[in-house]
Order: structure tokens, then sequence, then C-alpha cells
């Protein structure tokens, strides 16, 4: 673990940080009820490796926030909020969750919230951001009408970059193939401050061959917007949420890149979500974390060269052979093909 | 469940030691009783649990618009949990409990029931179901035992869902996993409320939760009865004990283990047969009214939206 300070600010619940590869006593720890105001999440900040004069820092703010159901307004009206407290805490990058202008369990509601991509309420997310970077999570519908779980990455008042949910889960409690058309792109794009950068959504975040691709472009910063609800109470904290951690401190480390995951907050429909957003350093470390279940905005101050310097260290990503993974896969492939 | 069950439980019970010692035999005998490996993997860990529930009971009402809860609080484990959480969750002076008893019901029942609100700080009603119950079976003096049952299930959800409406509050549910799976309740009766937060636990993962939220030592020990006639009991009544049901019902409904698989698994088939054949035919208590589809988009079935919608 980096040397680290969680420093409260507001009158906020200290960012309860997990150390890595399994649970602890003191996450067992939950905060009272109470503690996550809905519409005015608690703030926390946390500074890694980023004291040290010279350094380039980068504040990243995660906004594990609790979306009304289907409510676009609304929810716009606290992405305004949270980018506006983001702003006075010196944040340059604002992470939403997955679907976080919509809500997640919206089944019928998914066309009546879908929109383009260059649609008034981004433009006026973007424009609100200003010098901020924000990702957001939307339903998007395309030019022919399909409709997509997308999260926009909006930089300098635009949109730069959409991401098309490609793994829809239907299977448990999850039906989201019924709703959704599947994103067809698993691409990295650079963002002017942050390097190059990947995003994806939520069950994405589980598929090897996504980490594979991103490890090929050579990403600095891997950023997941996740809706995962809890399922699993047998330890101090939920399976989900450990399960999640694994997958992020282990990409971070094959990568050599800042993983961040920003999980929403919240009961909806049942589903209790539990937050716990975080942020893996390049090494695998978990730099900071937010409280479980209840709304939070975690500001992570970091070196925005370790990615570079981790990579150095360990240069997996260069050292790939693409050939052979797509010899490979092409070969495993045909024979399904020809199994048919 | 300090009862032992009466039917076979799982036959690969014990875990292996950690790491056996080489050259010795392992001291099977003096280890202290291990638990079923079903019985571990359905322990919870309780502040995690009364976290997820505390939330859930104050997002899922106050999104509803109702920051109140009513509940029917019988003396028993499953409304004292949930009259704990929902008192923890919306504040004493938000939850109303209702005690119902018929005639025949144990007197013992209320006294618990007492001693829980007592010590949450809660409102209870004692609002008796006697007079309309007997009023109604005056004409109908052969009924049986069942029916009886039934009617006093669905008097006590009247019951509620009015004083609901008096204390602007809704009904929470309090019946377990167990009951839900085996179809053990009263369809509109018991089974009937607006949000359940103990829906999703066993009736054996029911007692450390208890414990844990510090209910009446008398409540945790007392034999579960639906306390419909003199001297019932639930396992009695069932014919299995819950720890064993519970076992089985784990490895069918959780983890999906077919009748080869768990037969294969130790359990009797007898038993396993009866269990699969009890919650199937429940099904329908668990389910909206099915309704005949006629048009594009019918209510259930394609016209899908969230009870959160909006919220």
């Amino acid at each position: 673990m980096p040397a680290e300070q969680a420093t409260s600010v507001e009158q906020a619940p200290p960012a309860e940080p997990t150390a890595g590869g399994g649970s602890t006593a003191e996450s067992s720890k939950f905060p009272p009820l109470g503690g996550g105001d809905r519409d005015r999440p608690a703030v926390a900040l946390s500074r890694i490796g980023a004291e040290r004069p010279g350094v380039t820092r980068r504040r990243v703010a995660l906004a594990q926030i609790d979306p009304c159901l289907g409510d676009l307004e609304r929810n716009l009206a606290l992405h305004e909020q949270t980018i506006e407290r983001a702003r006075r805490e010196q944040a340059e990058l604002v992470v939403f969750p997955e679907l976080s202008l919509t809500g997640y369990y919206l089944r019928d509601l998914v066309p009546d919230v879908a929109r383009p991509a260059q649609c008034a309420e981004l433009q006026r997310l973007a424009a609100a951001a200003g010098d901020l970077a924000v990702v957001v999570g939307f339903v998007e519908r395309d030019e022919h009408g399909d409709l997509f779980n997308s999260a926009a990455f909006l930089e300098d008042g635009r949109v730069r970059y959409v991401h098309r949910k490609v793994y829809l889960p239907t299977y448990g409690l999850f039906d989201e193939q019924r709703y959704f058309a599947a994103g067809q792109r698993v691409r990295a794009f650079d963002s002017r401050r942050f390097g190059r950068v990947g995003v994806v959504v939520c069950e994405d975040f589980w598929h090897l061959s996504v980490a594979t691709i991103l490890q090929a472009e050579r990403i600095d910063w891997l950023l997941c917007l996740a809706n995962s609800p809890a399922r699993g109470v047998r330890d101090t904290e939920v399976r989900t949420a450990s399960t999640y951690r694994h997958i992020g401190q282990t990409y971070a480390q094959l990568l050599g890149a800042y993983v961040a995951v920003c999980n929403r907050a919240g009961v909806e429909e049942g589903l209790c979500f539990w937050g716990g957003s975080f942020l893996v350093s390049p090494d695998g470390d978990i730099a900071a974390a937010a409280p479980p279940l209840d709304p939070h905005l975690l500001i992570v101050e970091l070196d925005a060269n370790a990615p570079r310097r981790a990579r150095l260290q360990t240069p997996i990503g260069r050292d790939e052979r693409l050939s052979v993974t797509l010899g490979e896969l092409g070969r495993i492939q045909r024979r399904q093909y020809e199994a048919d | 469940m300090s009862t032992p069950p009466s039917v076979p439980v799982a036959m690969p019970a014990t875990v292996p030691p950690a790491t056996p010692p080489a050259n010795s035999r392992v001291e099977i005998a003096s280890a202290a009783p291990q638990r079923s490996a079903e019985a571990q993997a359905l322990e919870i860990h309780c502040p995690l649990v009364e976290a997820l529930l505390t939330r859930f009971i104050r997002a899922e009402l106050t999104r509803a618009g109702f920051p109140r809860a009513v509940l029917g609080l019988s003396g028993g484990i499953d409304s004292t949990v949930v009259a704990y959480l929902a008192a923890r969750a919306l504040g004493p002076d938000n939850v109303l409990a209702i005690a119902m008893p018929y005639k025949t019901s144990n007197d013992a029942s209320l006294v618990d029931a007492r001693a829980v609100a007592d010590q949450l700080g809660i409102r209870l009603v004692e609002i008796p179901i006697t007079g309309q119950i007997d009023a109604y079976f005056a004409r109908f003096p052969d009924a049986s035992r069942l029916r009886l049952a039934n009617k006093c299930a669905r008097e006590r959800m009247t019951v509620l869902y009015d004083q609901s409406a008096a204390f602007g509050g809704l009904v929470l549910g309090t019946s377990n996993k167990t009951e839900l799976l085996l179809g053990y309740g009263t369809q509109f009766g018991d089974m009937a409320s607006a949000v359940n937060p103990i829906g999703d636990l066993y009736k054996t993962q029911l007692y450390p939760l208890a414990r844990h939220l510090g209910a009446p030592a008398a409540i945790l020990e007392k034999t579960p009865t639906g306390d419909l006639w003199v001297g019932q009991t639930d396992e009695g009544e069932l014919g299995f004990t819950y720890a064993a049901v519970d076992a089985l019902l784990y490895r069918l409904v959780d983890c999906r283990w077919n009748e080869a698989e768990l037969r294969a698994g130790g359990w009797e088939a007898d038993f396993v047969h009866q269990v699969m054949e009890r919650v199937r035919r429940n099904h329908y208590k668990r389910r909206m009214p099915v309704i005949a589809k006629l048009s594009a988009r019918t209510v259930d079935r394609d016209f899908r939206y969230s009870r959160d919608w909006g919220t």
C-alpha cells in the first residue's frame, strides 16, 4: 500500500481503503444509516504518491451517486451539482457510474430515456463540465433506432468518445439483451490530459478479451462504469465487491495502467448496489476506495506518470505477441466454424 | 437451530482439516462437531446484512413516498427480525407493530411481541381478530382447520393494510425464503406485503441475524410455530426440520443441483421428491395471477416496468 492520507473534506466519513487481496476486520464496519445523502454525497480526498515537487499531478473524482430511475432531468441536476463539487475539489476528471443519467432497472423505460450521443443533455453536461473531463453513463439511440448502454467521455465542451457496452449480461437477475443492442467496438482514445484512455461498462470489465484489446491499445487509464448489485453476504463485504477488486488489481498490473471503477450506490427495485468505488495504481495497489453502499464523492490525487514508469518496469504490453494471439484465436474460430 | 435434523442432511458434511499433520491420524472423534458444508455456505455476515437490509427498507419505502412502516408482530423470529430492521432503518416512531391474536393464539406470543416493541420503542397495538373470524365461521361450522388458518392469515392482512392507510405507511413482509419456496404460507395472507426485507434469507439464517440485532433470548429459543392451532409447530406440520430443508433448498435452488445430484449428495429420495414437489406445486403463490394474453402488450408479461419507476 503506498503512503496515503485520507483527508476528510466537509463532514464526510473518511474513505475506507481496503487492503488488497481480501476483506479485513476494518471493512466489517459499515457507515451508519444517513451517512450518504442521495442528493449531496459525502466527499473525501486521498493523495497517492503525488506530494513530491515536480510530479505531474492529476485529480480524479469517482462520483458514486444514487440516480433516480428514469428521471433524466433530476439526474442531470445531480450530475451538474456533483461536477460543481468536484470542481471545487480541483478535480480534472469526474467518473460517474453506468447509466448514471437514467438509473439501472429501466426495463420498458429504456426507449423513453434514450438519446443520441449528440443530444442537448450531453451538450449541457459538457458545457457544465467546462475544463473538467467527465464520463457519464446513458442510454444511446443510434440513427437506426437501436439502443445501447453507453458511456460518454466529455472533454473540452464536447463528446470526445462514446463506448457502447459490448457484453450485455442476460442471466440471473440481468436481462440487458432484451432491451439493448450490443456495442461492436473496444477502442482506446487520447484524452488531452489523461493520455490514452479505455472506457468500459460493467460486464465488459469481466471479459479478458476486453482487457487484452486495451492492453494492445497501450492505455494509461482504464475507466469502468459499473452498476453492480450486491450478491453474496457471507463475508465482511459483498462477494461481487471483492471479485471486482481482484479483477481491477490484476488488470492494473498486467496493463500498467490506472484502473478506476465507479460503482453506483443506493437501492433500486430490491437491488442493493454496493458502491465501494475504487482506484488501483499501475502497481496493483488499491490507491483509494469509497465507503460501501452509500453515495460518495471520492477525490484522488495521483502521479500522472505512474503508468509509464510501471510499464518501463514491467513491459508486459510491449512484449505481447499479437500474431500469436490472433493466429491461435483464428485457429479456434475456424475449428468452431468447421464443427458447425 | 438446536433441534437435530430428523432427516439425513448432506453426505459431504465435513470440511477437510486445514493441513493434516503428516504420519498422524486425524482425530475426528475429538474434534468439535462440524457444521455441514451447506450450513457453512449459509452463514451470513450479520453487520453486512443489517447494513444492506436497513438501506433496502429505507430506500424502498421512501422511494414509494412512505417513510413509515406497519408490520404484524407475532413474537416469532421472522417478524421480530423485521421489527428490528425497520426500527433501525426508519426510527422507532415510524414503525407501527400490530399483534392480531385469535382466541386460540398462545398468550406467550403476545408477551414476546411486547418485549420486542418495548426494547425497540416502537408502538404495539393489539387488534384481536376473534370477533370477525368467529362471526364468519358461525355460518360454516364444519370448516377445516386449514380454512380457519387461511382466513385468520387473510384477516390479519386486511387489518395491516387498513392500519397502514391510517398510519401513512407501507406493510412490511415477514415471509422468509424457506416459507416462500415451500409455499408454507397463505397467499394474500401472511405472504402479502409491499416490501419484504427477509424474503431472501432462509429460516436458519434468521437466527444469527436476530441474535446480532439483539432479539430477546425467549424468541431465539422457542420452537417455530405459526400459532395456527394449539400445539402447532412448523417442523411438526412440515415433517422435517428447517435445518434439513434449508440445506436441501440451498443445493436445489441456489446451487441448482438436480435430483440425481441431490441423491448422490446423500439426501433421501423421498425427502428430495417431497420438497421439490412442494416448491413446484406452490409456485402459483409466488406469482401474479396468470393473465390471458390477447393484445401486443400485456401487464406483467411484455408491459414491464420497475416499481421504483420515476423515484
